[in-house]
């Protein structure tokens, strides 16, 4: 029974690994980079100026230009610059419609100046960030297809942790050039080595979105009010509507003062400033996330916009909020600095290893069954073509998003969508070269192009902006540097792996001509 | 895996089964479990909630596990659907107690 539980949770780990594996690649990959979603905005707008962040002359800034330019929105958002995203974001809404989503303006300002700022637009990380958790689709489905891949991903973790018996002997086995040998211990020394932050990577993503996704509890207690249940959650986001009445605003930077007050200092996030012309006028004052660990939504001080008073500080939030709160900090990474944000960094990618390292295996497994007739069945064809475009495609994709960044004019209109397009057909593209070509040759060449994409992104930054790796080392710009440092290592590790999937052709044949040979020999 | 051209139509027929069991009905007790802790556990009635949907999922995990480790597809969708009656009697019994 004991083996036949282990064997059980084999083929679950096998089949929930297959079919969710592609998108999980793409959702891991894609979330590593999220990591450094303020930095690659830095190099994708590279107009930005890095300034010493001041809190309290951005949000006068910013409060100036929405004055003059929003004076009867519904509702500001000041989202204040910190030292990783160098830009001062202001939106604003119209009108508020719970029933649509994102109608927003928003605009970068510098944070000196106060002018709008002239830089190219681009999505920069948040395309990936996005892409992440809503997968380019219409909302919500984008978000419920992640959590479900999510949740197939807790699974697969869980039985993969059953079905690998010697979990710590077999860390420390590695046997390397024995073909599927070295792709399993691989797969387990990655899988192994970051177990806690797979673990908490995949149960913090189910966290994130359980109102979505679990919501009978919150109908059940609430009678299906759920408005009734955030309301109690988040009280200080309950702000009073508007009555009409002209009002006249106070200067924000203070009560940002007496919010920090009230955190004995803590950093400022971002402003929301509720019927700003009107008496009813409310200032809501968010904590940073990289303030602590454990996040906290409703981390909140209230203000009266036209007399100041303060109306709601939110209270400390309790066991089972904080536990949510935790997941969300921990998934999320705010907090970390330079040296976490890069071992985060490093765990996604050995995240990202582990599926991919999977998905090798299990094409791998299947293909020597059929190495001997030579014909390979349809849907093992099919595997290998998403395996390539699912993996190497998707690298390829990635660094032509970076190219479609430096080249399209920057005064192209919608070039912020065509850069989002050219990354989809770049994509899409490599899909029909994966089924047009033979499976290894495929490899090879994705690999090898994705290489040179990324090698050449520093030089070409260096021919498209100033900002070379001279000028930025030399300024100490360590996200525009670090970018082009990465890129060129990363094609540094494709060319090394596209090498070496041209050497491994040249070998392989030689083993397999060998095997036949001693089997011929044990028969006569 | 053998080839699956080699599997006869009973087994396929097992495994859709079981893998409904898994996902619909791993996601009926998942609700439900959380619906009864919402109910049951002594706390604020918003932190008893987000109590019960942060643990909902390890009850949806442990019926997936369970759906494919046992033996048939008919132990699979018993072994899902008596815990979901008895947890539903339980929220029922907590539903019927909080409001006379």
């Amino acid at each position: 029974m004991k083996e036949g539980f282990r064997q059980a949770m084999a083929w679950l780990h096998t089949w929930a690994g297959l079919i969710f594996g592609w998108l999980l690649f793409a959702i891991f990959l894609t979330g590593t980079l999220s990591y450094f979603k303020g930095e690659i905005t830095h190099w994708m707008q590279p107009e930005v100026p890095a300034h010493a962040v001041d809190d309290a002359r951005s949000v006068a800034v910013a409060q100036r230009y929405l004055e003059q330019h929003a004076p009867t929105a519904a509702r500001w958002f000041i989202g204040l610059p910190d030292s990783r995203d160098p830009g001062l974001s202001v939106m604003w809404q119209d009108k508020i419609d719970p029933g649509r989503r994102g109608n927003f303006i928003e605009k970068m300002l510098d944070p000196v100046s106060g002018e709008q700022l002239q830089a190219r637009e681009t999505m920069g990380g948040e395309f990936f960030y996005r892409f992440h958790f809503q997968l380019q689709m219409p909302h919500p489905w984008g978000r419920w297809l992640s959590t479900i891949a999510a949740m197939v991903m807790f699974v697969a973790l869980i039985t993969g942790i059953i079905t690998h018996k010697k979990i710590f002997k077999d860390f420390f086995t590695f046997r390397p050039r024995k073909g599927q040998r070295s792709w399993l211990d691989g797969h387990n020394a990655v899988g192994v080595l970051v177990l806690p932050f797979h673990l908490m990577i995949t149960y913090s993503s189910l966290v994130i979105f359980m109102t979505m996704v679990m919501p009978a509890s919150i109908i059940a207690s609430y009678d299906g009010d759920t408005r009734a249940f955030f309301n109690e959650l988040f009280p200080a986001t309950d702000n009073a509507p508007a009555l009409g009445q002209p009002g006249k605003l106070l200067p924000l930077a203070p009560l940002v003062e007496q919010a920090r007050a009230q955190w004995d200092g803590g950093h400022v996030g971002r402003l929301a400033v509720n019927n700003p012309g009107d008496v009813n006028a409310s200032v809501n004052v968010s904590r940073a996330g990289s303030d602590r660990v454990v996040h906290d939504f409703g981390s909140t001080v209230s203000f009266n916009g036209n007399t100041g008073q303060l109306l709601r500080v939110s209270a400390e939030q309790s066991l089972p909020m904080a536990i949510g709160g935790s997941f969300y900090g921990l998934h999320m990474g705010h907090f970390a600095g330079p040296l976490l944000r890069w071992l985060y960094f490093i765990c996604g990618l050995a995240g990202t290893a582990m599926i991919g390292t999977g998905l090798v295996i299990w094409l791998g497994k299947r293909q020597l069954k059929h190495a001997k007739t030579g014909v390979m069945p349809f849907e093992l064809r099919l595997v290998e073509v998403l395996n390539l475009a699912s993996m190497s495609g998707l690298l390829i994709a990635i660094a032509v998003f970076f190219w479609a960044n430096r080249l399209l004019p920057a005064t192209f209109a919608e070039r912020s969508d065509w850069e989002v397009q050219s990354f989809f057909i770049a994509w899409g593209l490599t899909l029909l070269h994966a089924m047009l070509r033979r499976c290894r040759r495929a490899w090879i060449e994705q690999l090898g192009l994705g290489a040179v994409l990324f090698m050449a992104v520093p030089l070409l930054n260096a021919l498209t902006t100033s900002e070379h790796l001279g000028v930025s080392l030399a300024k100490g710009d360590w996200a525009m540097a670090g970018f082009d440092l990465t890129c060129l290592g990363s094609g540094l590790f494709l060319a090394w792996a596209a090498w070496k999937m041209q050497h491994r052709s040249a070998v392989q044949p030689r083993a397999e001509r060998a095997r036949p040979l001693t089997l011929k020999g044990e028969v006569h | 895996m053998k080839s699956k051209a080699s599997l006869p139509l009973s087994y396929r027929l097992g495994v859709t089964s079981r893998l409904l069991a898994a996902v619909v009905g791993g996601y009926v007790l998942a609700s439900l479990a959380s619906v009864c802790l919402s109910f049951w556990l002594p706390l604020s009635r918003a932190d008893a909630v987000v109590s019960g949907m942060l643990s909902s999922f390890v009850f949806y995990l442990l019926a997936v596990i369970w759906c494919f480790a046992c033996r048939s597809a008919a132990r699979a969708w018993f072994g899902v659907l008596v815990p979901c009656a008895i947890l539903a009697t339980l929220a029922g019994l907590a539903y019927w107690m909080g409001r006379p």
